[in-house]
């Protein structure tokens, strides 16, 4: 789950790091008034889920509380482009307006899971403010990393191990560890899967401060943290996907025109995978759960087919426990009940597929069965372009 | 032969008397695998299905002699189930269960390492050595007895790879689901270095996703170590990058993790890679026959 940089940074402020002054808002004759009390010099930051705002001009630096207030006028309501948006982008609908600090250097901090060594990673460089996969790939001894014990965590000598190797002054060591300290912390006690802060700061004044601030959670954790229900922004989510989610499916929403209705997640990504290789284009990714229960594939249509762009769809369904009939009887029904307009090709496989075949050709309704994925992907394509 | 579970494994389940615990260890037992007890705790002393309950891995392991474990409990509970069957002296743990938060899993693999015990997923369908024990889900009409190995990040996919094998007249030594989160027990190097020492496999289908890097380390692992052929298939081709493929482990962060990257990495060292998920069965038929 992602969550806005203010909230990011609120939470990190709750554990010790420390943040500049802000408030947010949504509208833009606020900001005259906020800038002002901030001390009339102030960064204007576009609140999106998205990386890469700066590059988009959704940061914007304001020298006085007359100028913060255009370019917050400018800003909301319009629509930012990033690398991460997608060339449908994201609309601004709120701003964090944040003092203005005299920046000496910046510095990047990061916590990741290291799936090989399976333990969190601290990673930090002087080389902050750029993407950090950019500086992986151009400089990769620039990160320093250090991995952590889960037993005993962050340890202090780690801690002034990425301080001293960032450069960073005797003077602020102590700040520093007491910093990196309560990073780790927040990572841990949050359940997030990354916190990142990009960049971080050393004022002139000698401050170490989190001018920008990232924080994912684990989505399998967010049951042992109702609190972030929250946190979450529904306008940053595509529809379908919402409705979905609330009906235990998985579903990510695709450009194509096919629609696909697959029990297992491997599976559904490799019967994507099968359609763009016969030539198609699938409409979107949708794991119905291993048991293709007549529920899900009942809302499962329903949601396929509230994209306009689906022109036909197609049910893989691999049976492991579940009895083809069963599975059978549960499409046909879903397919009546949702009313489905455009052609199905159904491709099954398990007990009893003889019954299930049989049904589903007696249905009455434009189903198709299929032997096999690539004979279903073959047949898909070409109804989709029928 | 076969690897990790033959017909002398005897199988304690945690979370029998649940749902699913009792569905799956009763076709189990129906396929032959000797289930010998099941935990839930509070629920020790009775007798579930004819198989007698107890109140801790330790009990059941003691009294009934398990060997291996396989875990039904809910994700808020199940690291602490796998962290409960390793400190009972099970050799195996397969742990069925999705969901489990990360952190949890991070603390199970320090906790596990070092100790005498394999842990096999969680969120996997488990371990199947065909004619011999099935320890999961999988369903085993499927298989077929016979001198392929499968290792995939799947359920279903594996499913499917293993349908078209037996299709093929090919039949499986053991298939290992290694599940489809970040932080597994068992890895593809794991798997793999059991393979190799397994004198009935011939060959390999291993089954890939996106998200990671355990495809690139088996190949760097492979190029050193494994002399078997092996079949490859990644899915994930089309998928977008930065979203979470249902697998919480299925994501391309920061443009890594990609199908092409692995696929090219297993093209370099010498595997069969199959753009097609309906080609694994005649891929691995035309390589056996030489």
């Amino acid at each position: 789950m992602k969550i806005h940089e203010y909230q990011a940074k609120e939470i990190l402020k709750g554990f010790g790091v420390p943040v500049p002054r802000s408030r947010v808002t949504t509208q833009a004759a606020e900001v005259y008034d906020i800038a002002h009390e901030l001390g009339g010099t102030v960064v204007v930051k576009a609140q999106i889920h998205a990386g890469g705002r700066g590059k988009a001009g959704g940061v914007k630096l304001a020298r006085s509380p007359r100028e913060a207030q255009e370019i917050a006028t400018r800003l909301l309501g319009s629509r930012l482009f990033t690398h991460q948006t997608g060339p449908e982008g994201k609309q601004v609908q709120k701003l964090l307006i944040e003092e203005g600090l005299n920046i000496k250097k910046e510095y990047y901090l990061g916590i990741v899971v290291d799936r090989s060594r399976q333990q969190a990673v601290f990673m930090a460089s002087a080389e902050g403010g750029v993407e950090i996969e950019e500086v992986a790939a151009r400089n990769p001894a620039a990160i320093l990393k250090e991995h952590i014990d889960p037993r005993i965590g962050l340890s202090p000598f780690q801690a002034r191990k990425l301080a001293f190797g960032l450069g960073l002054p005797p003077a602020q060591l102590g700040q520093a560890v007491k910093i990196f300290t309560a990073l780790y912390n927040a990572f841990v006690a949050t359940d997030a899967s990354m916190v990142e802060i990009n960049p971080f700061l050393e004022t002139a004044e000698g401050n170490l401060i989190a001018l920008d601030a990232k924080v994912n959670f684990d989505d399998n954790a967010l049951y042992r943290h109702p609190e972030f229900k929250l946190l979450r922004d529904y306008s940053e989510e595509e529809p379908l996907e919402i409705e979905a989610s609330r009906f235990g499916l998985n579903y990510i929403k695709l450009d194509g025109n096919i629609g696909c209705m697959v029990n297992g997640a491997g599976l559904a990504m490799a019967t994507m995978d099968i359609i763009k290789l016969a030539g198609g284009n699938p409409a979107n990714f949708l794991d119905v759960g291993g048991g293709a229960s007549e529920e899900s594939v009942t809302n499962a249509f329903r949601i396929i087919l509230s994209d306009p762009h689906v022109q036909a769809i197609l049910v893989n369904i691999f049976g492991g426990i579940v009895r083809c009939d069963v599975i059978a009887r549960g499409i046909i029904n879903a397919a009546k009940a949702v009313g489905v307009r455009v052609p199905i090709v159904v491709r099954l496989e398990g007990t009893n597929v003889d019954e299930g075949r049989r049904l589903l050709q007696a249905s009455g309704l434009d189903i198709a069965l299929a032997d096999g994925m690539k004979d279903a992907a073959e047949k898909v394509v070409a109804k989709a372009r029928a | 032969m076969a690897i990790l579970i033959d017909q002398n494994t005897r199988v304690v389940v945690q979370g029998l008397t649940g749902r699913e615990g009792t569905y799956h260890a009763l076709q189990c037992r129906q396929y032959g695998t000797q289930v010998v007890a099941g935990v839930t705790p509070g629920k020790g002393g009775i007798i579930h299905e004819g198989i007698p309950v107890f109140n801790t891995v330790t009990e059941a392991v003691r009294d009934t002699g398990a060997t291996a474990s396989l875990i039904f409990v809910p994700p808020p509970f199940a690291a602490d189930a796998i962290l409960e069957a390793a400190d009972a002296g099970a050799a195996l743990v397969v742990c069925i269960t999705e969901g489990i938060p990360t952190l949890d899993m991070i603390r199970v693999a320090a906790y596990l390492k070092g100790r005498p015990v394999r842990l096999v997923g969680p969120n996997c369908p488990g371990v199947i050595s065909p004619g011999k024990c099935k320890l999961g889900i999988m369903p085993a009409r499927i298989h077929k007895e016979g001198p392929v190995g499968v290792i995939s990040r799947s359920g279903t996919l594996t499913y499917e790879a293993v349908g078209q094998l037996t299709r093929c007249e090919i039949g499986q030594s053991t298939c290992i689901g290694i599940g489809g989160d970040p932080v597994p027990g068992t890895t593809f190097v794991d798997a793999l270095a059991l393979f190799e020492q397994d004198p009935e496999t011939q060959a390999v289908v291993m089954i890939g996703e996106i998200g990671g890097s355990a495809e690139e380390e088996a190949v760097a692992w492979m190029q050193q170590h494994f002399t078997k052929p092996v079949v490859g298939f990644i899915a994930g081709q089309t998928a977008p990058p930065g979203r979470r493929m249902g697998h919480a482990g299925a994501i391309i962060a920061g443009g890594k993790g990609t199908a092409a990257e692995k696929m090219a990495a297993l093209r370099a060292a010498g595997i069969t890679v199959v753009e097609s998920p309906a080609e694994i069965g005649t891929a691995m038929k035309q390589i056996l026959r030489g």
